[in-house]
């Protein structure tokens, strides 16, 4: 057992100050177990999100010395010995208190987004889809919405861009929706116009964060941003297409409605 | 309760390249610069000296293909190396007579719009941001890659000019296998044959190259074992390793340039196997 300093950021959309907290940390704890202690012995106040201890739910994300993590999953040998240890809120998303924040704008963002449509079904009156041909999907239906990419995201964060972009998580979900072997629509005008993916600048550090190791940019991102240079920046693609007589959006649905 | 308190407006810090990490965050962005910065130098100085560029039978890569060569210059290749004969009349007289200036503009405009890169210059030369959770250096309105750098597109179309480089550069390391019509090999061809290997695993690993031979496809295999997905997986384990062939082929085509150079100039000495 070892004495260890926490900074705390303590406040709401008001404002706020750093609260020091002296913690007794013993062997094998992770930030959010020193957390629990600090509510249950100094703090009784202090609100913080949480619900699987396990890296499987996504409430504890905050930041810890700077770098958005989940709290269940840093481990306190991880720091040095004399370290203090900082713990703040999200920054991309307002505070509601202490360290929990209204994330509602992500699940916004989720709304906007066109669902799955099946495909028709085959001529045995079954769809089928091969292994193979969902792996790559399936790496994106890992994620489990904890929001850090979303938070370390300058275009989020620091740029004052959430008109503009959806974030990585959402672009993750648009890659897996756009790659299904069996989804039936188009939304590659809409991720270029709306979803903004000409906002990202491939700084990787989604991918960098992710704890569940989902490889956001080189799977997710950098793939939907060759399909919009099919679409859009492509004359030899648009040749191809012409040649073959396919017709393509190349208008979000929302300007062929106001046309 | 609280042992001190600290007042610090929403805790979080501002101002150009901010940040709360304790950790050396700035030691990535750093190396990035300076290993960039030296290359571009060097390229550049390199590419204009149109001097030095062949050693019998190693041609710097900076300068292959030879579209155009004057034999009479110092350490210049020799006419049959030449894809359209002599250095041309109409060649502009304010310009260096080098034939790399001809044909490093499609490797250029490949590597600087590389996926890779860009995260690698966005960081350590604009600081958008420099490092993740760090604050941006530039304040201004961020338009990302909507605005004037709409051009990094392309991409796509740099890389099917780097495919037909990496052929040459193959050849040219298989003709540095023979001096004066001897089999052989040399130094100089281990490095040649190197060059065209580390540019050739960056160039098939590219995330373009990836989309275009399957990625761009929903059902790439649809149960059957295609050629197409089969490739596709190929692509991505290059893809996977894109940025160690990204820095590897970087400092090696530098390296490879100056070891040509240096032995065209006489400096060193290729160790090889010829008798002639």
């Amino acid at each position: 057992m070892s004495t260890r300093t926490f900074k705390i950021w303590r406040g709401d959309s008001g404002g706020g100050a750093f609260n020091e907290y002296d913690a007794e940390v013993d062997e094998g704890m992770v930030v959010l177990d020193v957390l629990h202690r600090i509510q249950a012995l100094q703090a009784n106040d202090l609100a913080v999100r949480w619900n699987c201890k396990a890296g499987k739910c996504g409430s504890c994300s905050m930041e810890i010395n700077g770098r958005p993590k989940l709290a269940c999953m840093t481990r306190m040998n991880t720091f040095g010995p004399d370290e203090v240890i900082t713990v703040q809120p999200l920054k991309a998303f307002p505070v509601i208190k202490d360290l929990t924040c209204d994330v509602s704008w992500n699940y916004e963002q989720n709304k906007r987004i066109a669902p799955f449509k099946p495909q028709p079904r085959g001529r045995d009156g079954e769809h089928r889809m091969y292994q193979q041909d969902v792996d790559r999907v399936q790496e994106f239906r890992k994620c489990i919405e904890c929001f850090l990419c979303q938070d370390v995201c300058h275009v989020v964060r620091d740029r004052g861009r959430k008109d503009a972009f959806v974030g990585p998580r959402f672009m993750i979900r648009l890659a897996s929706l756009e790659m299904h072997p069996l989804d039936d629509d188009d939304r590659v005008p809409e991720i270029m116009k709306e979803y903004g993916s000409g906002m990202c600048n491939i700084t990787r550090c989604c991918t960098d964060t992710c704890p569940e190791n989902i490889n956001i940019t080189d799977n997710g991102i950098i793939p939907l941003k060759e399909r919009v240079v099919d679409r859009y920046y492509d004359p030899l693609a648009r040749l191809a297409r012409l040649f073959a007589g396919r017709r393509m959006r190349t208008k979000t649905r929302s300007e062929e409605q106001s046309k | 309760m609280p042992t001190r308190q600290l007042t610090v407006l929403g805790g979080y810090p501002t101002g150009p390249a901010a940040t709360i990490r304790k950790d050396r965050w700035w030691v990535s962005p750093a190396i990035t610069l300076i290993v960039l910065t030296v290359f571009s130098v060097y390229v550049t100085w390199a590419a204009l000296q149109g001097d030095h560029y062949y050693a019998n039978p190693y041609l710097s890569p900076l300068y292959s293909p030879v579209l155009y060569t004057d034999p009479s210059v110092a350490g210049a290749a020799p006419i049959a190396h030449s894809w359209l004969g002599v250095w041309p009349s109409w060649w502009p007289g304010f310009l260096p007579a080098s034939p790399a200036l001809l044909i490093l503009f499609f490797p250029g405009v490949f590597r600087f719009t590389c996926y890779y890169y860009r995260k690698a210059y966005y960081r350590a030369f604009t600081g958008s941001p420099p490092a993740c959770a760090v604050n941006p250096v530039a304040s201004r309105r961020y338009r990302g890659e909507t605005a004037w750098l709409i051009f990094q597109n392309l991409h796509r179309y740099a890389l099917y000019f780097a495919v037909l480089y990496i052929f040459i550069l193959y050849y040219d390391a298989f003709v540095s296998l023979f001096r004066n019509g001897e089999f052989g090999i040399g130094v100089g061809s281990v490095v040649l044959f190197l060059n065209a290997t580390f540019l050739g695993g960056y160039t098939f690993g590219c995330h373009a190259m990836r989309h275009l031979v399957g990625g761009g496809f929903d059902c790439m295999s649809c149960g059957k074992t295609t050629a197409r997905y089969g490739a596709w997986k190929r692509v991505s384990w290059l893809n996977a390793r894109h940025p160690n062939f990204a820095w590897a082929s970087l400092v090696w085509v530098g390296f490879t340039d100056i070891y040509v150079r240096l032995v065209s100039m006489g400096v060193i000495t290729d160790l090889n196997t010829w008798t002639n």
